[in-house]
């Protein structure tokens, strides 16, 4: 598998998610991909980091969504590549309209950084089939517009498709339904606020993220690798 | 050079924290007549007059200044009064 992780001026977890593809998958290739690269199309995955892309100047990702790299992005997504955007990453996805919805500030205007418990609501996207539906993890956070938002039909849509894969298991930010990760139609591109690339190691609190990172090598292996 | 300026606002219906806080914070301070407080943003461009300005404002904000799914905009030209 070839992975990219793409690094907008602002990403501060781009070397947290290159640690989590690299000493947790098999990934052959791991690239530290810059915003200006027209082109992604070479890679398996992609992976857009969280931080604070742009500065967040004006709104979160709303800057970062017109980054040369998101033409090819988009075009990847819609061909059905896996596309995994944390925190400003999963802003950055509403943003570019490859999910429904937007963030808006928390609840409580508090920017919030510990580690929350996170349902597991869907088990069966190639992010999630290493966890069990109904597994409770422990994740961290570190969001001040983490507080997502969506029209009724718009909710409706996603629960009936199961389309909500993680959701806090309190109420953190004020979200829509404790939303806290979502896919598109296809199930390809997830955007969630929980950072797993931050719990990988029980030494640093948790590691319950690690799963999800072996969950998309492991389905990029099962698609395309042959077994003889 | 002419000044548009552009509002943007939370959509009716959204829960708008921030103007939720700046209400309680009047009403602490005894301005209890203060029922609602709406927090929006503010941008003044200054653009170049060309037959299809408004048009191309238009598409600002719906590309990049608003975002569509909960704001609206409204925007208004100011134009110099010739003397």
């Amino acid at each position: 598998m070839k992975a990219a992780v793409i690094v907008f001026p602002g990403s501060n977890c781009d070397m947290d998610m290159y640690h989590a593809l690299t000493d947790f998958t098999d990934a052959e290739i791991v690239d530290l991909v810059p915003h200006t690269t027209d082109s992604v199309e070479a890679y398996d995955a992609i992976f857009l980091p969280g931080g604070f892309s742009y500065g967040d100047y004006l709104r979160s990702g709303a800057i970062a969504r017109f980054s040369p790299v998101m033409k090819s992005v988009i075009t990847e997504a819609k061909k059905g590549k896996p596309v995994l955007g944390v925190c400003n990453g999963f802003q950055i996805l509403l943003e570019a309209d490859l999910l429904p919805g937007a963030m808006k500030r928390n609840k409580h205007l508090k920017y919030m950084c510990r580690t929350v418990d996170v349902n597991v609501e869907n088990a069966d996207t190639c992010f999630t089939f290493a966890y069990e539906r109904g597994e409770r993890l422990r994740i961290p956070i570190a969001h001040g517009d983490g507080n997502y938002e969506c029209d009724e039909r718009t909710y409706k849509t996603l629960k009936a498709n199961n389309r909500i894969v993680f959701t806090y298991a309190s109420d953190v930010n004020g979200s829509t339904g404790n939303i806290a990760g979502i896919t598109n139609e296809a199930g390809n591109v997830l955007g969630m606020m929980p950072h797993p690339e931050r719990a990988m190691e029980n030494l640093l609190g948790s590691e319950d993220g690690r799963r999800l990172f072996t969950s998309v090598y492991r389905h990029w292996r099962d698609t395309h690798v042959v077994t003889t | 050079m002419i000044n548009v300026h552009v509002y943007i606002t939370l959509k009716e219906g959204v829960l708008d924290p921030q103007g939720q806080a700046v209400q309680r914070s009047l009403s602490a301070l005894g301005y209890d007549e203060v029922d609602t407080v709406s927090v929006g943003k503010w941008l003044k461009l200054e653009v170049s007059d060309g037959p299809d300005m408004e048009a191309r404002v238009e598409e600002m904000c719906e590309q990049l200044l608003a975002n569509p799914v909960i704001e609206n905009y409204t925007y208004h030209v100011e134009r110099e009064e010739k003397v």
